[in-house]
C-alpha cells in the first residue's frame, strides 16, 4: 500500500481506538509503529515522547506528526496527522449536534451534575501526578507555589488576568535562572 | 469575527499547552471564559464528553466549542487552529533544529513553564472543585458533598486493591451513576 495511505490508515485506527488522550496514545503508537510497522527504532520513540512533553499543543499529535515526517516528508506528516485528528472530529461533531438536547432529558442531566465533580478530581488527580513527577528544586517549587497562588486569586475574585502572560512569566524566570547561574560560574 | 476569534483562541490554546490536555484545560477555560462561549458547568461537561470519546482531548474539545459557537466552518477552524502550532514547531524540530531543544537557554524556558503549569492546573482544579459544590450544594443540601465523598472512597479502594489508577472512563462511570442516583 502507498506510504501516505497507509500512514493516514494507522494513524486513524490510532485516533479512533485510544481513550485518555495523549500519554494512552504514546503507548499504542510506541505498539504499532516500532513493534509491527517497524517505521521508527525504540530510541526514535523515546525521542518523540521527550519531544512531545516540551513542545506544545496535543501530545498525539505531536507523535503523529513526528512519525508521519520520518516516514514521509512533509505529506506524510500531514496525513498521519489528519489521520489522527479525525475520528476524534467526527465523533464529537455528531455529539456536540444532540448534546444539548440530550442534557433536557433529566437523568442525563443528574448524571452529569455527578459528572462535573468526577472531572475536578480527574483535574487535581492530573496535577498531583505532575507535582509527584517534578523535579523538586527551590526554583521549581518557588515557581508552583506562586502560579497556584496567582491563579487561586485570580479565579476566587474574578480578576481578569491571562495564564499565558503567567506562563511567560515563569519562562523569563526560568531563562533568567540560566543566566544568573552562568554569572555565578564566571565569578 | 466569530471566526476569527475562535482561530485565535485555539491557535494560543495550541501554542501554549505543554504537558497534554490537563495542561491544556486552564488555557481553553481562559478563552471560553473571556469570550463567553462556556460557564464553567458546561466546559465541566465538555471535558468529560472528550474524556469519554477516543482521540486526542484537546481536538475533542476544539471541535465541541467550535460547533457550537459557529457550526461546522466553526468547528473545522477551531480544530485546524489547536493542531497548526504543534504541527509546526514539530516539522521545525524534525528538521534540524532537534538540538536547540537541549539549548540550555529553551531547557530554561521549559524548567520556569513546567512547574507553573502544575500550579496552574492544581488552582484550576480547586477553583472548579470548590465551584461545583457551592452551586450544588445550595440547591440540593449537601448531595454534591456526598458524590465527592463517595468518589473519593472508591478511587482509594480502587488503587489500593487493584494496584492501579482508576481510568477517567471507570471515575466518569460511577459519577454519572451517583449522580444519576442521588439527585433522582
Amino acid at each position: 500500500m502507498n506510504i501516505f495511505l497507509e500512514l493516514f490508515f494507522t494513524f486513524m485506527r490510532i485516533g479512533l481506538f485510544t481513550f485518555g488522550g495523549g500519554y494512552a496514545m504514546i503507548s499504542l503508537i510506541e505498539d504499532i509503529c516500532v513493534e509491527k510497522k517497524k517505521w521508527i527504532t525504540h530510541e526514535e520513540m523515546m525521542d518523540v515522547a521527550v519531544i512531545a512533553e516540551s513542545t506544545p499543543g496535543p501530545i498525539a499529535v505531536n507523535a503523529a506528526t513526528f512519525v508521519g515526517y520520518r516516514k514521509g516528508g512533509f505529506f506524510g506528516a500531514l496525513c498521519s496527522t489528519l489521520g489522527v485528528a479525525i475520528p476524534s472530529f467526527v465523533i464529537i461533531y455528531v455529539i456536540s449536534l444532540f448534546f444539548e438536547n440530550f442534557l433536557e432529558v433529566s437523568l442525563v442531566s443528574n448524571a452529569f451534575k455527578g459528572i462535573r465533580i468526577a472531572v475536578s478530581l480527574l483535574i487535581l488527580r492530573a496535577g498531583y501526578g505532575m507535582v509527584k513527577k517534578m523535579k523538586k528544586k527551590p526554583f521549581t517549587i518557588t515557581v508552583a507555589v506562586l502560579s497556584f497562588i496567582a491563579v487561586s486569586v485570580i479565579s476566587f475574585t474574578g480578576i481578569r488576568f491571562s495564564t499565558v502572560l503567567l506562563m511567560l512569566f515563569s519562562a523569563v524566570a526560568g531563562i533568567s535562572m540560566v543566566f544568573i547561574k552562568e554569572k555565578g560560574e564566571k565569578i | 469575527m466569530i471566526y476569527l476569534e475562535l482561530f485565535l483562541g485555539f491557535l494560543k490554546v495550541g501554542l501554549f499547552s505543554f504537558g497534554g490536555a490537563y495542561g491544556a484545560i486552564p488555557l481553553i477555560r481562559d478563552t471560553v471564559l473571556s469570550h463567553g462561549w462556556l460557564t464553567d458547568e458546561s466546559l465541566s461537561y465538555m471535558i468529560a464528553v472528550s474524556e469519554s470519546t477516543p482521540g486526542p482531548i484537546m481536538v475533542n474539545m476544539a471541535t465541541f466549542i467550535g460547533n457550537t459557537e459557529a457550526g461546522f466552518p466553526g468547528a473545522l477552524t477551531a480544530t485546524a487552529a489547536v493542531i497548526i502550532p504543534s504541527f509546526t514547531v514539530i516539522i521545525l524540530i524534525a528538521l534540524a533544529l532537534k538540538k536547540y531543544l537541549k539549548n540550555r537557554y529553551v531547557q530554561g524556558a521549559l524548567s520556569g513553564l513546567k512547574p507553573c503549569i502544575i500550579g496552574i492546573i492544581l488552582a484550576t482544579g480547586i477553583y472548579m472543585l470548590f465551584s461545583n459544590l457551592k452551586e450544588a450544594a445550595f440547591k440540593s443540601d449537601m448531595r454534591a458533598f456526598l458524590i465527592l465523598l463517595i468518589l473519593l472512597v472508591f478511587l482509594l479502594i480502587y488503587e489500593k486493591v487493584l494496584k492501579k489508577k482508576a481510568s477517567p472512563i471507570a471515575i466518569i462511570l460511577v459519577s454519572a451513576l451517583l449522580g444519576a442516583g442521588i439527585y433522582m
